[in-house]
């Protein structure tokens, strides 16, 4: 869970996810687009390339090959891990 | 100096040549016999003296994995405009043309990305003003 909160820590990569929010399965120059044109974050190709590398690897982000070209997509599943461990477990408390 | 032509690597002029006329809705200008190939150029209908675009064929040993590359990425070749993205959208979609992306608000603009299929990926680009 380390890596994940460590992932989730940069404010380009939350940015990336919300980005992916708005509409899921971007390829590399939409999600460059709507960073740089509706989030004010100007950052390289490359270093958007290497933020999607992090979230790919803790699992929050995956990608699909269409045709020619690559798709990315969000995966939310490693955040039910938070879910589970705390606020879950605080809702149940809280209803006993 | 004036820009008078830009170009896109297409992989065979003929087909481009009908997918830029027929569907995108751009008039031949030029089509000069070149060896193998010819010097294509369309312009848009509604400015035939403007800026000429060169149907340029990808044959150079660089040209494909260059292009390949961008689209993967799914950069564009190059950009075009138009008063109403959502429309031309629709149109496209109607004839069978696949898109990347389809409308989106980008800050100051609305674009979205196509597929020319002869190996380049379009962007359509109006101003977003507030109505």
């Amino acid at each position: 869970m380390a890596d994940l909160f460590e992932a989730l820590a940069a404010p380009a990569r939350q940015a990336i996810l919300d980005v992916l929010c708005e509409r899921d399965g971007q390829t590399l120059f939409e999600i460059c687009s709507r960073l740089a044109m509706s989030h004010n974050l100007t950052l390289t190709r490359q270093a958007i390339s290497q933020h999607l590398e992090v979230l790919e690897s803790v699992g929050l982000l995956s990608t699909r090959r269409e045709g020619r070209y690559k798709f990315h997509y969000l995966d939310t599943t490693p955040l039910e891990a938070i879910v589970e461990r705390w606020l879950s477990r605080n809702k149940k408390k809280k209803e006993k | 100096m004036k820009i008078i032509i830009t170009s896109v690597f297409v992989d065979d002029q003929e087909k481009a040549l009908k997918f830029y006329t027929e569907l995108l809705g751009f008039q031949k200008k030029y089509d000069i016999p070149m060896g193998h190939h010819r010097w294509l150029t369309v312009v848009s209908s509604h400015d035939p003296a403007g800026v000429e675009l060169l149907l340029e064929p990808d044959e150079h040993p660089a040209a494909k994995p260059f292009k390949n590359a961008l689209l993967e990425d799914g950069i564009p070749a190059t950009m075009f405009g138009v008063d109403d993205v959502q429309s031309e959208y629709e149109r496209l979609s109607g004839l069978g043309v696949c898109f990347t992306q389809p409308p989106a608000v980008m800050g100051p603009v609305i674009t979205a990305v196509f597929d020319d299929t002869c190996g380049n990926l379009i962007q359509i680009v109006q101003a977003n003003q507030p109505s």
